[in-house]
């Protein structure tokens, strides 16, 4: 009330009456949020603009917090016990296979990239999901959507739409088999 | 910029030739967007050549901003209310419908109502408004009141008018005799009066729509 108070008093005598000639501060409140004059007007409008600039900004920074918060979350999950995925020999140098890990993930990529070398990867480009096919000869992944080609070795993306790696999946041979251990994001 | 509040803008029907000057100098307005905003209304057409220029009256309470339902009649602080905020009408009429003077016309073409905001952008720094400066016979004339009654003893300038219990003071003047009595004309008595050769689609600037429905015979 302060506020409009010192507002009503700033303007000049000159103001536009009522139809009913009783002062602003008798007057209905739609009539101050709609004032006649000039001057109140863009008073009201600067109002509108700033309120609409906090809620905006406070809403930005709720979102921050609240990812912030999920992120932490996500983070102290516990990570997902080994599972056996492959044997050695089930492989030939150069090929791959498909499977899940953890259970129910999206489908990961495990590629024999050379006799005691193995390498596991998502197979969904970071680009629009499609799956990727590896291209050992160019020690590359390709995924023929978009001509989009990840780096063999770490994931990265070297040519085409994708900008984030893929996710990558940590493996251990222990005893003549492949155990996926745990996922490492893509960034 | 405003316009000082001791100039006042007189209209003296009794001085009015009926030129037109004003209505063709309105629309050379840089601000009117090559719309005329001046009527120049004849009083009683059958028996009478005489002519009454009606410009905005400028109220201090304007009806029109007071109906307009989207906010877009302004009035600013010097008391010129001035044509609707474009990024604002909707061009819904109201404002023409209760004006009590009948000066709001909706520009059909730019849906936009315009109305005669004094050449905001000639008074506000110093310069008459077109109309005035072009009156021959300064029916319409812009100036210090006591420049105006030095000029013209047997007049007197009225800008107080009533309708019903609301009384409306206006910035501008309209030139009364000075011997002449008050005169309280009740408007909506005068509603069942006849018409004058208004017409309802007087209220809107369609020419073209005009030409559009009704294409002029060919000769």
């Amino acid at each position: 009330m302060n506020e409009r108070g010192t507002q009503s008093q700033r303007l000049t005598e000159n103001q536009s009456i009522p139809p009913d000639a009783r002062p602003l501060a008798l007057q209905p409140r739609w009539r101050r949020d709609f004032p006649i004059d000039w001057e109140q007007d863009e008073y009201v409008s600067r109002r509108e603009l700033v309120k609409f600039m906090v809620l905006t900004s406070a809403a930005f920074a709720v979102g921050q917090a609240w990812l912030a918060a999920k992120s932490l979350l996500v983070r102290r999950a516990a990570t997902p016990r080994p599972l056996p995925i492959a044997t050695v020999n089930e492989l030939p140098v150069g090929g791959a296979k498909t499977f899940f890990y953890p259970e129910g993930s999206t489908p990961r990529l495990l590629i024999r990239t050379g006799p005691s070398a193995f390498v596991a990867y998502d197979q969904q480009c970071t680009h629009l999901l499609c799956p990727v096919v590896p291209a050992i000869e160019k020690n590359c992944l390709h995924c023929p959507c978009h001509n989009g080609w990840f780096d063999l070795q770490t994931g990265r993306p070297v040519a085409g739409p994708p900008q984030r790696a893929l996710a990558k999946i940590l493996l251990d041979v222990e005893r003549d088999t492949v155990y996926a251990t745990g996922v490492t994001e893509g960034t | 910029m405003t316009v000082p509040l001791d100039l006042e803008f007189f209209v003296d029907a009794s001085r009015c030739i009926g030129c037109q000057a004003c209505v063709q100098a309105c629309s050379e307005c840089d601000t009117h967007k090559g719309q005329s905003m001046i009527q120049l209304d004849f009083m009683d057409r059958a028996r009478s050549t005489q002519t009454f220029p009606v410009v905005c009256m400028h109220c201090d309470s304007p009806t029109c901003a007071e109906v307009c339902p989207a906010d877009a009649i302004k009035r600013t602080e010097d008391g010129i209310v001035q044509t609707a905020r474009k990024p604002r009408c909707i061009a819904c009429n109201n404002c023409v419908l209760a004006c009590p003077f009948g000066v709001p016309k909706m520009n059909t073409r730019m849906n936009l109502m315009m109305k005669c905001d004094m050449c905001y952008d000639r008074t506000s720094v110093g310069l008459k408004p077109m109309c005035a400066s072009v009156c021959p016979s300064q029916a319409l004339a812009f100036g210090t009141r006591a420049e105006l009654l030095a000029l013209r003893p047997h007049a007197k300038p009225v800008n107080s008018f009533r309708f019903g219990a609301q009384t409306i003071r206006t910035k501008v003047n309209i030139m009364l005799p000075a011997s002449a009595p008050l005169d309280v004309v009740d408007v909506t008595q005068a509603m069942y009066e006849p018409s004058i050769g208004q017409q309802p689609f007087d209220d809107a600037f369609m020419e073209d729509v005009f030409h559009r429905i009704r294409p002029r015979s060919k000769p």
